[in-house]
């Protein structure tokens, strides 16, 4: 998998604060800066938006992408239409895209209505397990592929609206171009990082669909000036969404497009964690769809958009007023079936197994927890790690050495300088606050 | 093989915390290799008899035994025992005052719920003593 998040060397300054944000504890400083353990990281882009230094970032495509190829589609995600002022109709964004110089548009949204339509007309199935979990957040489908294996069969059918869009939208192109898929560029417009890995790596499918993804702060820049110039003109109908489509950038709207009675919606990666580990605890027996997104309030969260998630919600609300239910009809029997019922369904990474072995792995569980009670559990970060358990962890697998825990350090200097001194080896944090009238009075054994 | 144990405090009184044990077992069968439909069961078991220390019993300890054949979790409470435990197996039995109730808990099913995920369950109680739930979870 190629994440698109990275880390910039020069900027990191080993601070810690991304370590312990990670949802997914997938980050280790190391010799002062921090990286990535490529097998954790679900792209979620939390790191990203807490690094005070910037040092964080994804890295979408660069337009210089486009010239690649004959003929090129934009995908923009419905979050898009969220950024901007006043934005009374969706064919002023698509417009201006072709402005820009994409060929055509092909909307993410028109991929959702017929996403929605599919899920709402399958017939009744007993087997199915309830409560279904969305499979639109990428992010949430790789923590899920990771950290939850046993809600993975209540995953919906892998396949992201853009994608859906994407494969149609490259169809449709060769069938009025008559140009070869391959000369044909599709790219999406996203608001997230994890969609951008999804474009290249993407789950449930063996080839990638799309040929690159633009981030949404990207576009937005060279959108305004066409935007302006375009404003006020008539401009054809180029919408292929309603309200139904549009509201999957925020959260709740999923939900709302699937007309769910008895839904969930999260936002926010720790409570969705949250609402994971109370399904699996058998706690949510009355839900029986579960709409999960890694940013707050949905894909208008996301690192990539230019606007403040609760006024982009407010906008795409207002601009949903106007627009009709939905403008894409999914078709039973349609191409549409065939390409979703041919998604993979999404496997099990057991990046956290400690080795295949179980006698092994007990084994190691076993130093880890010996390891874990000789440390202060202060998740200082001082070695690297986010925890005390993580760091005893990373020993016992041969990530880190004993050493690199000021604590374990400041034993052996008291043992090397006699009683007491070493904690003036200590950063005053961390000092034993010795004399001070807080103190309790010192135990008889202590000394 | 000697079996690895964990061991877990109950926080009593605090609805909001139950479930932290059971999601600490999780993680640690996760890193152990177990099948996720072990892992499930357990969680199940482990969430419902934190449920009950924390309403019943103000707390108490639990403890897991992981083995390479079976799960052994036991959980031990001080709090007032259990005066008829066949009645209290039954599905929908409950002790629940209206203010539990509210919260979506004591819908009588905790006790059942663990017999149900587990492959053999005991509970032995003493009024004004305390109570002892051992439930295996058999591996696969």
């Amino acid at each position: 998998m190629r994440h698109s998040v990275v880390l910039e060397y020069q900027k990191c300054r080993g601070c810690t604060t991304c370590i312990k944000n990670c949802p997914t504890e997938a980050i280790r400083v190391r010799n002062g800066k921090a990286t990535i353990l490529p097998n954790r990281c679900i792209d979620c882009g939390t790191c990203l938006q807490v690094c005070p230094h910037h040092a964080v970032t994804s890295v979408p495509d660069s337009f210089n992408a486009l010239q690649n190829y004959q003929y090129t589609v934009a995908v923009p995600d419905p979050a898009l239409y969220g950024q901007f002022h006043n934005l009374d109709d969706p064919s002023l964004v698509l417009a201006s895209l072709l402005e820009l110089g994409f060929d055509s548009v092909y909307e993410s949204a028109s991929g959702a209505e017929l996403l929605t339509g599919y899920l709402g007309g399958r017939p009744e199935d007993p087997d199915r397990p309830v409560p279904e979990i969305s499979s639109a957040c990428p992010a949430v489908v790789r923590l899920i592929q990771i950290r939850f294996p046993s809600l993975l069969s209540h995953i919906c059918p892998l396949l992201l609206p853009g994608e859906l869009s994407a494969i149609l939208a490259r169809e449709k192109a060769a069938a009025d171009t008559g140009l070869s898929p391959q000369e044909i560029g599709v790219f999406s417009i996203v608001p997230c990082s994890s969609l951008v890995t999804s474009a290249s790596s993407p789950d449930g499918r063996i080839a990638p669909v799309l040929d690159g993804a633009f981030a949404i702060r990207d576009v937005y820049k060279a959108l305004l000036p066409a935007m302006t110039r375009l404003a006020g003109r008539p401009l054809p109908q180029l919408s292929l969404a309603g309200r139904a489509g549009v509201g999957w950038a925020f959260s709740g709207g999923e939900s709302y497009a699937h007309r769910a009675q008895r839904y969930v919606a999260v936002d926010g990666i720790e409570n969705v964690i949250q609402m994971l580990e109370g399904i699996e605890d058998g706690r949510l027996p009355e839900a029986d769809f579960i709409e999960l997104r890694a940013c707050t309030e949905g894909c208008v969260g996301g690192c990539f958009n230019v606007e403040n998630p609760f006024i982009a919600r407010m906008r795409l609300k207002r601009l949903m007023g106007d627009l009709p239910e939905a403008r894409s009809v999914y078709q039973p029997g349609s191409r549409v079936d065939e390409l979703i019922d041919s998604a993979q369904k999404p496997e099990y990474y057991p990046t956290f197994l400690l080795d295949p072995d179980r006698r092994v792995a007990m084994e190691k569980m076993r130093r880890i927890q010996a390891l874990e009670d000789q440390l202060p559990g202060l998740r200082c970060g001082s070695c690297g790690a986010p925890s005390c358990r993580a760091f005893a962890e990373d020993v016992v697998m041969g990530r880190a050495s004993e050493d690199d825990c000021i604590f374990k350090v400041r034993e052996r200097m008291q043992h090397m300088a006699g009683k007491n001194d070493a904690d003036e080896y200590l950063p005053a944090p961390f000092r034993r606050r010795r004399g001070l009238p807080k103190d309790p009075p010192p135990k008889p054994d202590s000394d | 093989m000697e079996a690895l144990h964990l061991v877990y405090e109950v926080p009593g009184g605090d609805l909001t915390h139950a479930g932290e044990a059971s999601s600490q077992v999780k993680q640690a069968l996760r890193k152990l290799g177990y099948d996720s439909d072990t892992i499930r069961r357990v969680s199940v078991c482990m969430y419902e008899g934190e449920i009950n220390m924390v309403i019943h019993a103000n707390g108490g300890t639990a403890r897991v035994e992981v083995g390479l054949d079976d799960i052994v979790i036991t959980l031990i409470d001080h709090g007032p025992g259990i005066p008829d435990i066949d009645q209290a197996m039954q599905a929908g039995f409950t002790t629940a005052g209206d203010q539990v109730r509210d919260l979506g808990f004591g819908a009588g099913m905790g006790l059942p719920n663990m017999k149900k995920y587990s492959d053999e369950m005991t509970v032995a109680s003493t009024v004004g003593v305390g109570t002892t739930v051992t439930m295996v979870v058999r591996i696969p």
